[in-house]
């Protein structure tokens, strides 16, 4: 079954891929490996999982501000999600990706959807990303 | 574009300062949008946390910035760096790290930041003053800032930092904004005891569960019936930034902008409320802790950097003791305070008890740790929180004074009596 959501973008761009969902907030420093990919703030629910190439959906960022810098060293690395969904716009996510884009032509595509809308996200399978902001899902 | 700009605000963007001003100058406009701000303010101080190195990214960025010509339009203090410069060969840093590490703190020299290499620059002359405008960076700095000192800092992320400090300029937004500090969250301690509100490892632990309450919004702490030292109130701060993102919190009768419970809520009600017993406190304290008693492989205190006080507070209880020998002890500070400790001789019983400090960057941003140190204690929040995953290590919390002794007899040992009444 597929379905779309309307959303804001924050960074303009395209993705697609299998969609990794949690409404609890990730620091990137200390809870993303920008060498690999891997989610790994051992606290955080997609621990373990592996996010580069996918559809990341976290409601936002939290914690250090660290978290910018980590995103843009992933994003330069080949290891950052293939797009981000958050739950209205995260500034330190934006920012990196601003940055990727502005100082290196590397952007994460990143799109805000309304809080009520991020947690339809829960249970969907893949998500694709489109230019405009809309996001396609697939049970 | 939707935000109002200044006629001095369009010449930056249009590279009349320069191609350095005009790159950060778009970076600030595209984040007023992100944000659906209408206009920028002046900012009057800043406080950058981009010189941590993290890879060719971070060094890139700054290194273009630099070579741009940029220069920062207001005061700037640097953060913690990625390498104790003159220090770091005794530690395992790799001399690959370290040359580009060393490049990324050049570059934000040379664009006239100053180098105090501090994550409490709070605790030095570039300490802000109540209500100034001003574009922090490094959480626990920007919550103490809010918080402790009433100047007025939104949550900046890396790299914004520098961009504010190149433009002066930031979204007029957030806690910039007097109608946007009173509290949101009431955090009520109940039946806690006065002994263990006086001590010091309270306050990183109130500090965690307040910040997983709280998240993003801003908590306000009632029922403390101590007045914390600056240490403390920096460890709390530290905490709620860690296990959330707390850029200011109240704590009524404490905080500048709490004098009473009503000022703290800008007299509005509480829109949640979170009592908190010691039951409450005790699983927060376990939360921290991720070992159990087992040999200890290194102590770890100065997250956020120590203060002098804290140096001073710690000399006695190190007097006629030795750590034991497959345990190291390091204290992480910024170069001046270390060297203020160093006057006031209170290097030297840490050195006599076989531990050492470590200036300018600390545990988490400078690989310190040789190949299987799997065990570390500390009294900090912050380091105790971001040990698993960016150490990949086990860890303790415990007081200052459960760290010395466990160093002492080379295990994880601690006192649980305050806890446990």
């Amino acid at each position: 079954m597929e379905r779309m959501i309307a959303g804001r973008v924050i960074v303009p761009g395209t993705g697609s891929g299998e969609i990794l969902f949690s409404d609890q907030p990730l620091s990137f420093w200390g809870g993303y490996d920008q060498a690999t990919g891997e989610i790994i703030d051992r606290r955080h629910p997609l621990s373990g999982a592996m996010a580069a190439g996918k559809i990341l959906a976290v409601s936002a960022s939290r914690g250090s501000s660290t978290t910018s810098a980590v995103l843009l060293e992933a994003a330069l690395a080949g290891t950052a999600p293939a797009a981000i969904i958050t739950a209205g716009p995260d500034r330190f996510l934006a920012l990196a990706s601003i940055v990727a884009e502005e100082v290196f032509g590397k952007p994460v595509p990143m799109v805000a959807l309304s809080d009520e809308d991020f947690r339809t996200l829960a249970g969907a399978a893949r998500a694709e990303v489109l230019s405009g902001g809309s996001v396609r899902l697939q049970a | 574009m939707t935000v109002a700009l200044t006629d001095s605000d369009r010449a930056l963007l249009a590279g009349e300062k320069g191609p350095a001003a005009r790159l950060a100058m778009s970076i600030v406009v595209r984040m007023a949008d992100v944000g659906d701000v209408p206009a920028l303010m002046d900012i009057s101080a800043a406080h950058i946390d981009s010189a941590i190195y993290l890879g060719e990214g971070t060094m890139a960025f700054a290194e273009k910035l630099a070579a741009l010509g940029g220069k920062v339009v207001v005061p700037s203090s640097l953060n913690v760096s990625g390498l104790d410069e003159h220090g770091w060969r005794d530690w395992p840093v790799p001399p690959e790290y370290a040359a580009k590490a060393h490049r990324q703190m050049v570059a934000y020299q040379a664009m006239g930041c100053a180098p105090i290499w501090t994550c409490a620059p709070y605790q030095t002359k570039h300490k802000p003053v109540f209500g100034q405008q001003i574009a922090w960076g490094e959480s626990n700095a920007i919550c103490f800032a809010n918080s402790v000192i009433g100047a007025r800092t939104e949550r900046y992320p890396d790299m914004f930092d520098i961009c504010a400090a190149l433009t002066g300029r930031v979204p007029a937004a957030g806690l910039h904004l007097e109608e946007n500090r009173g509290g949101q969250d009431l955090v009520r301690l109940v039946g806690i005891p006065e002994p263990l509100m006086a001590e010091s490892s309270f306050y990183p632990v109130l500090g965690h569960l307040v910040g997983k309450f709280a998240q993003e919004r801003i908590p306000v702490i009632d029922g403390l019936s101590v007045t914390p030292t600056e240490d403390q109130l920096k460890a709390l701060c530290a905490g709620t930034a860690c296990s959330g993102a707390v850029a200011l919190l109240h704590i009524v009768g404490v905080t500048p902008e709490a004098p009473t419970y009503a000022a703290a809520f800008l007299g509005k009600a509480p829109e949640r409320t979170l009592v908190v017993t010691l039951d409450d406190l005790r699983a927060a304290r376990r939360e921290l802790t991720t070992v159990s008693d087992q040999p200890l492989d290194m102590v770890m205190l100065g997250s956020p950097h120590f203060s002098l006080a804290e140096f001073r507070a710690l000399a006695p209880l190190l007097e006629g003791k030795r750590r034991a020998p497959g345990t190291a002890f390091v204290v992480t500070t910024s170069r001046i305070m270390a060297a203020l400790a160093k006057a006031d001789g209170l290097l030297e019983p840490l050195e006599a008890f076989g531990g050492r400090v470590s200036v300018d960057a600390c545990v988490l941003t400078m690989p310190m740790l040789k190949a299987g140190e799997k065990v570390l204690m500390t009294n900090s929040a912050k380091y105790a929180y971001y040990t698993p995953g960016l150490l990949g290590a086990g860890v303790a919390f415990g007081s200052t004074v459960d760290c010395v002794e466990s160093a002492v007899r080379g295990r994880v040992i601690r006192d649980e009596s305050l806890w446990n009444e």
